[in-house]
């Protein structure tokens, strides 16, 4: 049957699909899409905890909720400084934000 | 005692620092000071000398200088100003003041026209108080420092004419090869003291005769005669003494004559008791000096600048002198040390008249000279005999007893060798006159009048010489230098009269029963050494007037026929050239390898270290994007290591 492992396999994958998303790629929406991918791979894993180790114990499912708030708070917060650094540069790549150094 | 013999050695120093402070303009003054300072030196030291035979025991004073303590392993240094005063010093400080004094008095008329009189006068007064300490002195460090001393004012006097580039090299070379000897001499002083905890010379005479390992006590002896080997030039250190004919003639009368070559002597004579405990090293001294007596006698046969003939004559007879010592007679070196400062010292300040009047050095440029200048010929001709050793000069008496004492020791070859280098003296000393002095004139100026710009380009006379108008022509030369000439002379004559039989037989005691080692030696002639060293030196003069006087055999015709010999004797048997070869080829080389380690090798491994973290810091910045993706990884791979390492109980613990 399908049990805990499956889920947590499956979030690790998408964890790792979205870390990869995040770190690898030029456009700055699909780094925010790895990030959202991130961060719902984290929901499954605590739902499905919830779900196989203490079903009645609604924990896990309510901490998923607060994920979702944060996620979508945070989205809104990086596209209004995307969109601030897409009238600045004309255009949506990463790479050409590199002044955070000496 | 002790205070007027400190005062015989701070009147000169006090001379010279006053000439040198205020009075650099005021030439007569600063002659007139150093003649002061130099003849109370003269008075005090012959008052020293006078109580000294009245009552020969030592007086002996010291301070302490430097102290340091015993601490731990290390046993504590002593350091002590001392003066002794005893027969050994005061006749060294009475020769030293008298040869100083006169020849303050001659280098006023010699030295008459030159810019730099005054700093003249300050440097001889720097040198008789350098000497005079060093004759005082009551312990070896002391000694040490005094010697440096006398080197650093030969080094000053040498190059006097420091414009010039031969004195500056000749100055240069007399105090590194001074150096050699003085490197030797401080490592057998500080092996001294290891051994025996002091420097003392009177502490040090009651410890050496106990002492039983006489292997490293010979060490000590040969290290601490290096010392009096490069300070008199004894072979092989004796190639700076003619170059040190650069120097004015009054300095090489005073220093190279008389006084400071004789500072080895005198440090043989005061350490006499460390050398007679090791008899090898005693015969490695009396051949040295035997070897350096023969070597400069055959070297003065073909010289023909005036003052190198002398100059090789005082390597000559300084090397009797240490045969002397080295056959075990203090006195009969010391003696000859006293003789020969006198007629030594007249011999150069004669040749000094005869530079001042022609102008030039070269015997077969001169020629006649006795009848333009008589005072000088005929003192000349007096120190002549006196250093042949003929009947009854000075020479003669001193030169009999060293003789007499290699004979005492056994040491027959270097009888034999005394004996011919006896002829030799004889032969070239009168080659020197009958060409220089008698004879016809072979130039124009040992006749004429100058010829203008030509005759003032030579060597030894410096910038202001010529411009006194008077012309290089010979004649007499003025009072200041003739009268120095004349008391030389007496003295050459009858200075050797105290190490004679009749000195003994009318006021009892003589030269050998005032300054001994052991025992009193008396005084006596032995006529089967008398008569031979008389014979062979008239040999001597016989040979040389028949080249040189009556020229019956021409001298040039010699010197083709034995061309080779001549020629190696003329080229000083190469020694400089060898010399030279080692320099460049050894100790330059050496240095140029070591130059090159230290440029590339050890300076190449700091600043090669420093490029490397230049280098690294270079590739290392690059982490440092600015790009934000890269610094997310890095977060990400932190807190994947951190979780990890966290989590190790949990996975399975660490590997057994």
């Amino acid at each position: 049957m399908i049990g805990l492992a499956h889920y947590l396999v499956l979030a690790g994958l998408l964890f790792c699909i979205g870390l990869l998303g995040a770190v690898a790629k030029r456009n700055a929406i699909a780094v925010f899409m790895g990030v959202e991918l991130m961060l719902n791979s984290v929901n499954i894993n605590l739902v499905a905890f919830n779900r196989f180790l203490h079903p009645e114990f609604l924990g896990g499912q309510a901490f998923a909720i607060f994920v979702i708030v944060v996620a979508a708070a945070e989205v809104s917060v990086g596209l209004a400084i995307i969109l601030a650094l897409y009238r600045r540069k004309a255009n949506t790549s990463v790479d050409e934000i590199d002044l955070l150094k000496w | 005692m002790i205070t007027l013999a400190i005062l015989l050695t701070i009147a000169p120093v006090a001379a010279y620092v006053v000439i040198v402070a205020f009075l650099n303009r005021w030439k007569a003054l600063s002659a007139g000071l150093a003649i002061a300072a130099s003849g109370t030196s003269l008075a005090i030291s012959l008052w020293l000398l006078w109580s000294m035979i009245g009552n020969p025991t030592p007086v002996h004073d010291a301070i302490q200088w430097l102290h340091i303590p015993q601490i731990g392993g290390f046993r504590g240094l002593d350091l002590v100003a001392g003066v002794l005063v005893d027969p050994l010093s005061a006749l060294m400080a009475s020769i030293v003041s008298l040869v100083a004094f006169l020849v303050m008095v001659y280098s006023v008329g010699y030295m008459k026209g030159d810019e730099g009189f005054s700093r003249y006068f300050a440097y001889l007064s720097l040198f008789t108080f350098s000497m005079l300490g060093l004759v005082v002195s009551d312990n070896y460090f002391m000694t040490f420092v005094f010697w440096e001393l006398v080197g650093l004012s030969s080094y000053l006097l040498i190059g006097f004419w420091r414009l010039k580039d031969a004195p500056a090299e000749a100055s240069k070379k007399a105090f590194v090869t001074n150096r050699w000897g003085d490197f030797g001499f401080m490592i057998g002083i500080i092996l001294l003291f290891m051994v025996f905890g002091t420097f003392d010379y009177g502490a040090l005479a009651r410890m050496i005769p106990q002492y039983s390992h006489l292997g490293f006590l010979a060490l000590i002896a040969v290290l601490v005669f290096t010392g009096p080997m490069g300070k008199s030039a004894q072979f092989p250190f004796h190639v700076w003494l003619p170059d040190a004919m650069e120097g004015p003639t009054p300095v090489s009368a005073l220093i190279h004559a008389a006084t400071m070559v004789a500072a080895g002597v005198y440090l043989v004579a005061r350490a006499f008791v460390l050398f007679h405990a090791v008899p090898n090293v005693m015969e490695l001294i009396a051949w040295i000096g035997g070897f350096t007596a023969i070597f400069a006698a055959l070297i003065a046969l073909v010289q023909k600048d005036i003052k190198r003939i002398l100059a090789y004559s005082t390597l000559s007879q300084l090397g009797y002198m240490f045969l002397a010592l080295g056959s075990g007679s203090m006195s009969a070196g010391m003696f000859h040390l006293t003789t020969h400062a006198f007629f030594k010292a007249l011999l150069f300040l004669g040749s000094g008249s005869v530079i001042h009047a022609l102008g030039q050095q070269d015997i077969f440029k001169m020629g006649g000279l006795s009848k333009k200048m008589p005072i000088t010929t005929w003192t000349f001709v007096i120190g002549a005999l006196s250093l042949g050793g003929l009947f009854p000069l000075a020479g003669f008496w001193s030169k009999d007893e060293i003789l007499l004492s290699a004979l005492k020791d056994g040491q027959v070859a270097l009888y034999w060798i005394g004996v011919v280098t006896a002829f030799l003296t004889a032969f070239y000393m009168f080659r020197l006159i009958f060409t220089a002095f008698f004879g016809k004139a072979a130039s124009e100026n040992a006749a004429e009048r100058e010829l203008g710009a030509a005759t003032m380009a030579h060597q030894d006379h410096g910038t202001g010489h010529g411009d006194d108008g008077h012309g290089h022509q010979a004649h007499e030369s003025p009072a200041t230098m003739t009268v120095p000439l004349i008391i030389l002379a007496v003295l050459s004559v009858v200075g050797g009269l105290v190490g004679s039989p009749w000195w003994t037989q009318w006021f009892g005691g003589s030269f050998g029963s005032f300054i001994y080692f052991g025992e009193p030696e008396a005084a006596h002639i032995d006529l089967a050494v008398a008569i031979p060293a008389t014979i062979v030196a008239l040999l001597g003069i016989t040979l040389a007037w028949v080249i040189y006087g009556a020229k019956l055999v021409k001298h040039e015709w010699l010197a083709e026929k034995l061309k080779p010999l001549h020629s190696l004797l003329e080229h000083k048997f190469y020694i400089d050239e060898f010399y030279g070869f080692v320099f460049k080829w050894v100790m330059f080389l050496l240095g140029t390898i070591l130059d090159w380690i230290d440029h590339k090798v050890i300076d190449g491994t700091f600043d090669g270290l420093g490029a490397a973290t230049k280098a690294g810091g270079g590739k290392l910045r690059l982490i440092q994007t600015g790009k934000l993706q890269s610094y997310a990884l890095f977060i990400f791979g932190a807190v994947a290591i951190v979780v990890i390492m966290l989590s190790t109980n949990l996975i399975g613990g660490f590997a057994k």
